[in-house]
């Protein structure tokens, strides 16, 4: 009956949409203001039902309802409840459904809160949604029902991929697909704008909350998904460029540059064309994610089966939704226009270069991704472009851009006085030139991990540098500071800690791949192991029994100068329910590095074989992100953005202080 | 300068930005990009030694011997043709005899594969998609699936 319910929702939920993709957009054509209103109501009751639906398929699994195939195929009894209700979503059917449930969610805020857009605008907004969401629910129903049963109804399940029985899977997940769908926001407002012909300013004001929510989620998903594959998969790594990573990163960067020249939008009116064509194309980056990962054309571990006839549907809605948002581009933007001038030398020259280096640096990424996809199509031809390509091609574009972060936020509106700011950095330059000096003279190594630290240490005292030049420190009385510290756009907050949080996991990033340490070795129980100032004794290995696997682990000490710090405690988990293992490694965190310890296969003679990693900095990677996170969250929060906020009553103080 | 120049410009900067990219790509694929071959390729397409590629297949049963300090050499099939493979390290949990795998690395001048890099299938019902395909060309597939 559960599954009957959810399955029936959902055919409401779509019928819902159909109506949402309709109705409004002729009222708003014909300034119905009835049929407009119809918008808001169908958005919400739309999410209800898929909340509905989603929650029946959360009880199925809770109750372990082996009856419902998708239950059956991806759950077990005998799993920890946390596990059994993130199995929802730990296969094909149930993420699509946590997708659309996203979107809907989306569509329903926009009703609820977009009070102060103008009402042809939210109408047409709402509907361009619709028909997002109304192809996605006729995909689910179509190809993919996670409520189909089968009988008999079989006495246990065959479990869930071990792999993804970790907490990862309750966090991962639901914060990329608010990164992914929460893009489909600015889709649906440019493609709106295109269809009313009409931009402005206020376009630029009233998308950008939705936006900043999706750049957020996005950047803290995939640190989470990079965190997760570095402890789970037992290799220490925390990037793969494998295709399925690239296809999270490519809306990123896009959605990136989309951020930036929204800016230039909303206080110049210039790029309008522009962002609405990264508007477009950031979703559209979302929508081949989502094609890549579930249409089956990749192995990985996130694609969870393969049936052409999925991948020839998403395929089909990729193909509706980016060619005719382009081409609805083409037809409409000329007649956009044009908005401020300014020179190249300027705060908006800037954000220009900004968005040339990101989207091309998108570029490469995603001729890298889908270069193999295309060759093998094409000659039969099988060929992987691995990390090589894509330090070679990324690295240098990234690195041009790093170097000009901290130049944006100084330089004026306008017309810009690169002297004068490059005069103002020099406390950064200084900074940065110390620290090259300090790491090429400590370590020596080839050159490129000091400029790394440079490059790191620019950015990260650029952004201080910002806060300190707006606020007057070391100027001023501290008094004046901090009223002036108050006073400071929270947005400007915003921008310095985001790039502050760049810098950072630059640092890490540095930090790990220049000078970690790798042992991989064979050690009898007593041995001992040394890397960098740390020794590791093998004490024993000891067997145990999980829930639903059965543990080997083996217990080492770790000494640092011939003092106890710690235990680790590797393992190899045995799931008899998929015959499959799984590697758990064992972590400790010394400051921002950590010892990394995963166990191989132990012989009879009681001999293990483990790889043991020293990782220099590398919590600041995900730090990192945290940190633009928190930059996201400040930016929210400006007053300008809040949604539904009525119109600032006085005049904001000036952006730079008076001087 | 008019708006029109500046446009001009601005769209001269972004295509030399594209170019470097470009450059930057053809350069990087001339390097780095990994040819994945079954053993039957590796005989027929005669590979040179030293040429990093990608060898996919099954492990052959039996082949399997482990030597001195994480030594291991075992035997990739397609069925048709095996190819000795050396590695030295730790394998992925689900390397087992019959199982499929990809081994990165190159041949040496004796036709062994030094492989530095061992993959192996995510789960229990997924054959890596390459050494499906290998094994369908020499008439050796099961639909692993249906396990």
């Amino acid at each position: 009956m559960i599954a009957e319910v959810g399955h029936y929702a959902l055919v409401l939920a779509l019928a819902l949409a159909l109506i949402q993709s309709l109705v409004p957009l002729y009222g708003a054509r014909t300034r119905d203001a009835s049929l407009m209103a119809v918008a808001a109501p169908t958005a919400l009751a739309q999410f209800g039902f898929v909340a509905l639906s989603f929650a029946m398929l959360v009880s199925c699994y809770v109750a372990s309802d082996f009856s419902v195939r998708n239950v059956f195929e991806n759950s077990h009894s005998a799993m920890p409840l946390i596990y059994k209700f993130t199995s929802t979503w730990g296969n094909h059917e149930g993420s699509m459904l946590l997708w659309v449930l996203i979107l809907a969610l989306f569509g329903a805020l926009v009703a609820a809160f977009g009070n102060n857009l103008p009402r042809s605008l939210k109408a047409t907004v709402l509907s361009v949604q619709a028909w997002i969401a109304a192809a996605f629910y006729l995909f689910i129903l179509v190809t993919s029902n996670p409520f189909l049963r089968f009988a008999p109804a079989p006495l246990e399940g065959r479990d869930l991929n071990p792999v993804l029985q970790d907490l990862g899977l309750a966090i991962h997940p639901p914060l990329l697909y608010i990164g992914y769908v929460g893009f489909s926001i600015s889709f649906s407002f440019a493609i709106a704008a295109l269809i009313e012909g009409r931009i402005d300013a206020a376009w630029a004001r009233w998308m950008r909350p939705w936006m900043l929510v999706a750049w957020m989620c996005l950047t803290l998903g995939i640190a989470m998904g990079s965190y997760w594959a570095y402890y789970e998969l037992g290799w220490g790594g925390w990037w793969f460029w494998d295709p399925v990573e690239n296809a999270s990163l490519m809306p990123w960067l896009v959605g990136t540059a989309l951020l930036h020249s929204a800016v230039v939008m909303e206080k110049r009116e210039a790029l309008k064309v522009w962002t609405i064509l990264l508007s477009i194309l950031t979703f559209s980056l979302s929508l081949i994610g989502t094609f890549l990962v579930r249409s089956g054309v990749l192995t990985s571990v996130h694609a969870f089966a393969s049936d052409p006839l999925r991948g020839i549907f998403i395929l089909t809605i990729l193909v509706l939704f980016i060619g005719g948002g382009l081409a609805l581009f083409a037809l409409r933007a000329p007649m956009l226009r044009q908005g401020g001038l300014f020179a190249p030398i300027s705060r908006e020259g800037a954000l220009v270069f900004n968005n040339l280096f990101l989207t091309t640096a998108c570029a490469t990424v995603f001729v890298g991704t889908l270069y193999p996809l295309a060759l093998e199509a094409l000659t039969g031809d099988k060929i992987s472009v691995g990390a090589p390509f894509f330090n070679a091609t990324f690295g240098p574009l990234f690195a041009a851009l790093l170097v000009a972060v901290p130049f944006g936020p100084l330089l004026a509106w306008k017309r810009g006085d690169l002297g004068a700011v490059a005069q103002r950095l020099s406390g950064a330059f200084v900074v940065a030139v110390v620290g090259l000096a300090a790491t090429f003279v400590l370590e020596g190594r080839p050159l490129l991990a000091p400029l790394g630290i440079g490059l790191a240490l620019f950015v990260i005292a650029g952004a201080v540098t910002d806060i300190v030049e707006r606020t007057g420190l070391l100027r001023t009385p501290l008094s004046t500071v901090a009223r002036r510290a108050g006073g400071l756009p929270r947005s400007a907050w915003g921008t310095a800690f985001a790039h502050l949080g760049l810098g950072i996991t630059l640092l890490g990033i540095v930090g790990e791949t220049q000078w970690g340490a790798e042992r991989i070795v064979s050690l009898k129980p007593g041995e001992k192991i040394t890397i960098r100032s740390y020794d590791l004794t093998f004490d024993r290995t000891v067997n145990r029994t999980g829930p639903n696997y059965t543990e080997l682990a083996a217990t080492f000490t770790v000494r640092r100068h011939g003092e106890v710090i710690g235990v680790m405690e590797p393992s190899k988990r045995a799931f008899a329910a998929r015959g499959t293992a799984t590697t758990e490694s064992a972590l400790m965190a010394r400051g921002a590095s950590q010892l990394y310890l995963s166990l191989g296969d132990v012989n009879p003679d009681g001999s293990a074989a483990i790889r043991l990693y020293y990782k220099p900095l590398v919590l600041l990677i995900w730090l990192g992100c945290v940190v633009m996170f928190i930059g996201g969250a400040f930016s929210l929060s400006d007053r300008r953005l809040r949604v539904g906020a009525p119109k600032p009553a006085r005049v904001r103080t000036a952006m730079a202080p008076a001087e | 300068m008019t708006r029109k120049q500046r446009r001009l410009a601005m769209i001269a900067a972004g295509m030399g930005v594209l170019g470097v990219a470009v450059l930057l790509v053809l350069f990087a694929m001339k390097d780095s990009i990994v040819f994945f071959n079954s053993p039957t390729d590796v005989a027929e397409r005669h590979i040179a030694p030293g040429a990093r590629i990608r060898l996919g297949g099954l492990v052959s049963p039996g082949s399997v011997v482990r030597g001195d300090s994480l030594s291991i050499r075992f035997e990739v099939t397609d069925g048709n043709r095996a190819i000795p493979v050396t590695y030295q390290g730790i394998l992925p949990d689900l390397f087992r005899e019959g199982q499929g795998i990809v081994a990165e690395g190159a041949l040496d001048g004796a036709g062994v594969f030094k492989a530095d890099n061992v993959l192996a299938k995510h789960d229990e019902t997924y054959m890596p998609k390459e050494v499906a395909d290998a094994l369908k060309k020499q008439g050796h597939w099961k639909d692993a699936s249906q396990k």
